[in-house]
């Protein structure tokens, strides 16, 4: 095993290991704020997975609500609650869809990229608005999940939950770690860099972008699963152009140097959204604006730069990763 | 200017923890015993804000200041809830049910509410429901319209103090017959979302029992907030309907009518609006004639004529300037209802303060008398509130000023399910049970 690949497994494992033993720590309302910031953080990690290639896309609430939806009907219609089988059926789901309609739109680039994708995401929200039999507009109900069989207790639930996600987030932020630093993962770089310079060395752009547009839809896939059980009700909102956006701030307020940022971005979207709301009612809306343009402003390069900036002044200076992050702090 | 931003950070999140440890810390000790800690949800921003959030939350201000102030007349007359002081958190209901979930969560768990009042949205009740139960949370559900909470499902720390919005069809069906309008004909426009859907599903089915040879001519479901409903008019004109339905509320109800005056809609069929009588502040003088109108309840201008409701129009009226219409209205039912149920535990109890579990027992099955008439919780196995209602016609005053004539009152048993019936069942069996006088 290659060095770089012994240190991203093990930052992965001991990190989970740090965050499990904070779960124990936390007061219930935290662990369900960070319960639900980590299924922002999966969809984000996708649309971060997106970004390296150079596109964003603005409708990711289309396999966010997918995942939710194909586990909430697996919950209420065939009774399934067991945790790790929603999460695998919302997270496979999802990349179904994201292998189908991939291909269609990976020749688009840049803004008729963004709007394809958006209006995909209505597409779905429309139709779940007219869908009666599954709620409508109102949406349904999910049963409580099970873990094994185990079926925790009003006190444990949250503290499952949140174990749950930690291992699914640590998992995913690994495994996206890795294919950034493969030669398949780097491709995306290369094609954001110069397209046709990639085509002459005769590798596909398509497939790349196939291939990032399916994995970020799985990942998406998994955050709407996850959420879907964390708050127990799902709605067609889950694909409205707003849920979108959230998810794409969260991308930005990250950045795409750290695989890690994402789950600490979409944390304080939730923190500062949840404590604007809850000391000024009447303007919580207008805080978060201010908060998002001056992040823009004064960490262009995300909190994944942060992370960077750190790094580079400790003893692991311009080791590693390094290849990747030269010049590309304010894309 | 580097590291300002994530010390900044850093600073908000340790300020979070700090009071989230405060919060837990402090629970349940002396201070918790002279106030009752409640948050209130209600639409602050968005398009329900104007019609339903914003006066809510007024008149929830105002009653609140009043019963802390102990100024509220009799039987409510003690100081806040039982003595306690009241002491509101007011969050916004904008931004869809994954963000209710999450802030009822953070108002129960990590602002130690003693109860939550709020939602208008259905979707929000139906999402907040199960989480109530699951972290034993009382929660009174002051508006929304879906039956589905307490037929679909069953909750225990979930009440809903206001009657479902199967009420509202049902009374407007039964108040054409009792003004004796000939109808062969009815057309609908309804917003395309569930509350749209339900609202024309049961006044169909309605009409159905009651108008059996009327026929459906057309079925229109705008979007949304479409804001636009030029084709519309033209269809409804079009086929001179006699009976025009629409439960559209908000800037969709004003651009409707403002839309169809000139076309003269008002004119040409009799026109209904199921939950209506909330743009009239807004329209004032420009609401048509004529139009027969539902509140959601016996609220605003189709209030009965008692005591208590007299002190609450002229309060809410000197206060604001504008009328109270359903929304005011429905969350003074709710925390006098919170209120008389507290008040009912503490008597039970030998005067100590209630738990949450004496209360919810006391909710119950609960009545008491509210300014829109007697609340009684009947459906939904003591959880789900039936009133009585009234339905009126649009009319100008001498002075010109729009009001409310030929108002009828209906029963609460009339106009809603008994216990234990699903209300489209009831609606399409021919209303079993009702008690009409």
């Amino acid at each position: 095993m290659h060095a770089s690949t012994r240190r991203t497994y093990l930052s992965g494992l001991i990190l989970a290991a740090a965050l499990l033993v904070v779960g124990f720590l936390l007061p219930a309302w935290l662990l369900f704020t960070v319960t639900k910031a980590i299924g922002y953080g999966l969809v984000a990690l996708g649309i971060i997975t997106l970004m390296r290639g150079g596109l964003v896309s603005f409708g990711q609430g289309l396999v966010y609500c997918i995942g939710a939806y194909a586990a909430g009907l697996l919950a209420t219609r065939i009774g399934v609650t067991e945790a790790p089988l929603l999460l695998l059926v919302g997270m496979v789901a999802s990349g179904l869809v994201g292998l189908l309609v991939g291909p269609l739109i990976a020749r688009y680039r840049g803004i008729f990229f963004a709007m394809l994708t958006v209006a995909l995401s209505m597409v779905l929200y429309g139709i779940l608005v007219k869908m009666n039999a599954i709620g409508g507009s109102d949406g349904f109900t999910l049963p409580e999940p099970t873990f094994f069989g185990w079926q925790p207790d009003v006190g444990t639930s949250d503290l499952a939950l949140y174990v749950t996600a930690v291992i699914v987030a640590c998992a995913a932020a690994t495994a996206c770690r890795l294919y950034y630093d493969s030669m398949a993962g780097m491709m995306a770089l290369a094609v954001r860099e110069n397209e046709l310079r990639v085509e002459y060395l005769g590798s596909s752009v398509f497939n790349v972008t196939v291939r990032n547009f399916a994995i970020a839809a799985a990942l998406g896939g998994l955050g709407g699963s996850l959420n879907a059980m964390a708050l127990g009700h799902i709605d067609p909102l889950f694909s409205f152009w707003t849920t979108s956006g959230e998810f794409v701030f969260i991308s930005v307020l990250a950045g795409h140097l750290s695989v890690g940022a994402v789950f600490v971005s979409a944390l304080i979207l939730e923190l500062v959204r949840s404590f604007s709301n809850r000391y000024f009612p009447e303007t919580w809306q207008m805080i978060i604006g201010i908060f998002l343009i001056a992040t823009i402003i004064f960490l262009p390069g995300g909190v994944g730069s942060l992370f960077q900036r750190v790094l580079k002044r400790g003893p692991a200076a311009g080791r590693g990763e390094s290849a990747e992050n030269e010049g590309r702090a304010a894309p | 200017m580097s590291g300002t931003p994530l010390k900044q950070a850093l600073k908000g999140l340790m300020a979070g923890a700090a009071l989230a440890a405060f919060g837990v810390g402090a629970a349940g000790q002396a201070s918790a015993e002279e106030t009752f800690k409640i948050g209130v949800v209600t639409f602050l921003s968005g398009q329900a804000a104007e019609s339903f959030g914003v006066p809510a939350w007024d008149g929830g201000r105002l009653l609140i200041e009043k019963l802390n102030a102990g100024e509220v007349p009799a039987p409510y007359d003690t100081v806040g809830f039982g003595g306690m002081k009241i002491e509101a958190i007011p969050i916004d209901e904008a931004g869809g049910a994954t963000k209710q979930v999450q802030e009822f969560r953070n108002l129960v768990q990590r602002e130690q509410v003693d109860a939550v009042v709020g939602y208008v949205s259905s979707g929000d009740c139906l999402a907040v429901a199960p989480v109530a139960d699951e972290l034993k949370a009382l929660t009174i559900l002051y508006d929304c319209g879906t039956p589905r909470i307490f037929e679909d499902g069953q909750y225990e720390y979930a009440f809903r103090t206001a009657a479902h919005a199967t009420m509202d069809n049902v009374s407007i069906a039964r108040y054409l017959q009792a003004r004796g309008v000939e109808i062969d004909s009815i057309a609908g426009l309804n917003q395309d979302y569930a509350w749209g859907h339900d609202s024309w599903r049961d006044f169909t089915a309605s009409m159905g029992q009651l108008y059996p040879d009327a026929d459906v001519v057309a079925e229109l479901f705008p979007a949304f907030g479409a804001g636009q409903y030029g084709t519309e008019i033209s269809a409804l004109m079009r086929e001179r309907a006699d009976v025009v339905h629409s439960s559209n509320w908000g800037g969709d109800l004003q651009s409707f009518i403002l839309q169809s005056m000139p076309r003269g809609l008002f004119q040409r069929s009799q026109v209904v609006f199921s939950a209506g009588d909330h743009v009239i502040p807004a329209l004032g003088n420009n609401f048509p004639e004529g139009v027969i109108l539902g509140a959601r309840g016996a609220y605003g201008l189709m209030s009965p004529d008692t005591p208590l409701n007299n002190w609450w129009f002229e309060t809410y009226q000197e206060r604001y300037g504008v009328i109270p219409v359903q929304a005011p209205y429905r969350m003074a039912q709710a925390l006098l209802g919170l209120k008389s149920a507290i008040e009912k535990a503490m008597a039970a109890n030998g005067g100590a303060r209630p738990t949450t579990d004496e209360i919810r027992m006391a909710m119950k099955g609960h009545e008491w008398e509210a300014p829109g008439g007697l609340i009684q919780m009947k459906l939904g196995n003591g959880h789900q509130a039936i009133q009585p209602t009234a339905i009126g016609t649009t009319a100008k005053d001498s002075d010109g000023n729009i009001t409310v004539v030929d108002i009828e009152r209906f029963a609460a048993e009339c106009v809603n399910p008994p216990a234990g019936q699903n209300s489209v069942d009831w609606i399409n069996a021919g209303f079993p049970g009702a008690q009409c006088e």
